[in-house]
């Protein structure tokens, strides 16, 4: 059994909006194990991308209600700043979707780089003059010795050219180029996990499946915990050990990859699937799910999925969602998990 | 650039001929002490001054004048414009740079304490005050400000030039407005960049607040901010007219309204080129600091 390095307990994130609360994330939880790649799925408004900021804190502004995030023996939801700071610098780094908008356009490809390297160094001594490079506050030399570092790692992501690249600005590389370089911002921190929210979705498919072959060697080479956040269900069966589904800002079914995706447990997960062009015959429509996500302002009841649902029954619609135990580490939150196995079982 | 120029000079010249008045006239009258000038005589100054030939003649002239580096004599004093300007403008120059200093020391810091505490005590605060600061015309401020420091207080002097003391009040009077303009674009400004991405990406990397405001978002945030602070030191100039005569400080504004109620027309041409010039010249300062502080924008062949 391997060591838990992020444990997500019944995690409640929330906006305050004038039409009423958003119930972004409502009761979520999962872990992630040293070295693992977990992949989060659902619809765009699944809560999948407000539970990975919350996981880091940035989830303003939004706040988390109730619930709580373990991060290597650091309680999360309750730490200071200073311990915020500190999981940031070294635990626990982030890679955003749009890499057009995460890099700052007037830094340097490098400087971006170095700063976070500097982080790594020495999280408590951030001196403003120090960052804002004025000479006899920072160290020339250091300086020279941590830009050597951050072409050692643009190479490590895969830019080429690192050397003269390392003074070009973010306007001057492409998108899968600046990704990489987000990459490298995220690795200058040696994390022990990686929260990437859906870091391919913006890059074009050639890109997309050398950004994640990246992602998936770093993890073999440094061990490095990967929490990936996607909608595409063929980066989690490509890429993860462990998949979890969500919908309407809760966790619907999670369990290994392999199990999940072939055999799934829990109606909303078989929609997906059923939803892949791959499984639809040529010249056939494509399947869709029928209906819309729901609205998450105000407090929801039951199951946010049984307005779309096929087996939806009175039940559905009120009360807590059941947790059951459909095989070796696999759960399925669903009323009707035996009916459902029966009539899969039916049509096999 | 060379164009606004010609458009500013075209446009000044027209701008005489239509304001009401007969510049020989005048002129003549005060010569003479008041009394009414004969019409031979009258005729005999516009011959002289060509100021009865064709308008678009007598503006090429001018500008052929001017290209050759003569900005021609005052119809009074018997002195170069040039020199006349070139007397007059140290004390301009001092009191917009101070204008200028006095305003972005006020608003930068005000502006971003007020985005940093949007909606709270602070920022209502700072807002409350850039209100009043843009709604206080210059000339009542001045006064009052006259009135306070100088009269009661004694602590500057009432007016003129000199030493650092006389230019504190005009210079805070003349900031003010401008200070007040410009803490809402950089509170504007700065609460737009903290919404973008990269100030997310900033702070995952776990660098200090501080780090955040300071370097990833006040670089974002400054750069409209130097485009309208660089337009604004035109209107400087324009304000520093009123200021001076306020303060009976001996600059451009004062030569320039004493130019225009005597239609002394080389003067006022002169002048008002040398303003253009001025502001011509600034915009170019802004373009020059755009490429420092935003990577983007770059001059000339560079491939993006």
């Amino acid at each position: 059994m391997s060591e838990t390095l992020l444990e997500v307990e019944d995690l409640h994130t929330r906006f305050a909006t004038r039409e009423g609360t958003v119930h972004a994330v409502e009761g979520v939880s999962f872990s992630v194990d040293r070295g693992e790649i977990v992949g989060v799925v659902g619809e765009s408004g699944s809560g999948k991308s407000v539970t990975a900021r919350s996981l880091i804190r940035l989830e303003d502004p939004g706040y988390i209600e109730r619930g709580s995030v373990r991060f290597d023996g650091i309680e999360m939801t309750d730490a200071d700043d200073r311990t915020i700071r500190r999981v940031r610098g070294d635990g626990m780094a982030m890679v955003f979707q749009d890499p057009m908008e995460t890099l700052n356009p007037v830094f340097s490809i490098g400087e971006q780089i170095v700063e976070s390297i500097k982080v790594h160094e020495s999280p408590e001594k951030q001196g403003l003059l120090d960052y804002l490079n004025v000479p006899l506050f920072s160290s020339r030399g250091k300086r020279s010795q941590m830009r050597q570092r951050a072409i050692d790692l643009m190479s490590e992501v895969g830019i080429p050219h690192p050397e003269t690249r390392v003074s070009a600005y973010p306007h001057e590389f492409s998108g899968g180029m600046r990704q990489r370089a987000m990459l490298a911002i995220a690795l200058a921190r040696e994390p022990d996990l990686l929260v990437a929210d859906e870091p391919t979705t913006a890059l074009d498919v050639t890109i997309q499946a050398e950004i994640l072959q990246r992602i998936r060697d770093l993890n073999e080479e440094l061990d490095m915990a990967v929490l990936m956040i996607t909608h595409d269900l063929g980066v989690v069966a490509e890429l993860c050990d462990k998949v979890v589904v969500m919908y309407g800002g809760q966790v619907m079914e999670e369990g290994p990859v392999e199990d999940v995706l072939t055999n799934p447990k829990h109606p909303y997960t078989e929609s997906l699937l059923g939803c892949m062009p791959q499984t639809c015959a040529r010249g056939e429509p494509l399947n869709v799910i029928e209906g819309r996500v729901p609205s998450m302002v105000g407090e929801p009841t039951g199951c946010p999925f049984a307005s779309r649902c096929w087996c939806s029954s009175e039940s559905c619609t009120s009360g807590e969602l059941p947790t059951e135990q459909v095989g070796d580490d696999h759960t399925s939150r669903c009323h009707h998990v035996e009916e459902l196995s029966e009539s899969m079982e039916a049509e096999q | 650039m060379l164009l606004v120029l010609v458009g500013v000079s075209i446009l000044t010249f027209l701008l005489l001929f239509l304001t009401p008045g007969d510049p020989a006239e005048t002129i003549l009258r005060q010569q003479m002490g008041g009394r009414t000038p004969s019409l031979e005589a009258i005729e005999q100054f516009r011959q002289s001054e060509g100021l009865n030939r064709p308008i678009p003649i007598q503006y090429v002239d001018w500008v052929t004048d001017v290209l050759q580096g003569n900005l021609r004599e005052s119809y009074y004093q018997e002195t170069p414009v040039s020199t006349l300007i070139i007397n007059r403008i140290p004390a301009t120059l001092e009191l917009a740079v101070a204008g200028m200093a006095v305003a972005l020391t006020i608003a930068i810091p005000t502006g971003i304490i007020s985005a940093v505490h949007k909606g709270k005590a602070p920022d209502y605060l700072s807002q409350f005050a850039a209100l009043v600061g843009v709604s206080m015309p210059n000339f009542w401020l001045g006064y009052i400000l006259i009135i306070v420091f100088s009269l009661q207080l004694g602590l500057f002097p009432v007016a003129g030039v000199g030493g650092l003391e006389s230019l504190v009040l005009p210079a805070i009077t003349l900031g003010s407005g401008m200070a007040a303009i410009v803490t809402r674009l950089v509170r504007s400004s700065m609460l737009e960049v903290l919404d973008e991405e990269y100030i997310d990406t900033a702070r995952s990397k776990g660098l200090r607040e501080r780090i955040v405001i300071y370097k990833h978002a006040l670089r974002n945030a400054l750069i409209p901010v130097v485009t309208i602070v660089g337009l604004q030191f035109g209107y400087l100039l324009n304000g520093a007219v009123i200021v001076e005569i306020v303060f009976q400080r001996p600059g451009l504004g004062a030569l320039l309204i004493d130019a225009i109620f005597a239609r002394d027309y080389p003067v006022v041409q002169g002048l008002v080129l040398v303003i253009a010039v001025i502001f011509v010249l600034t915009n170019f300062a802004v373009d020059l600091t755009y490429r420092y502080i935003d990577p983007r924008i770059s001059f000339g062949g560079e491939s993006a």
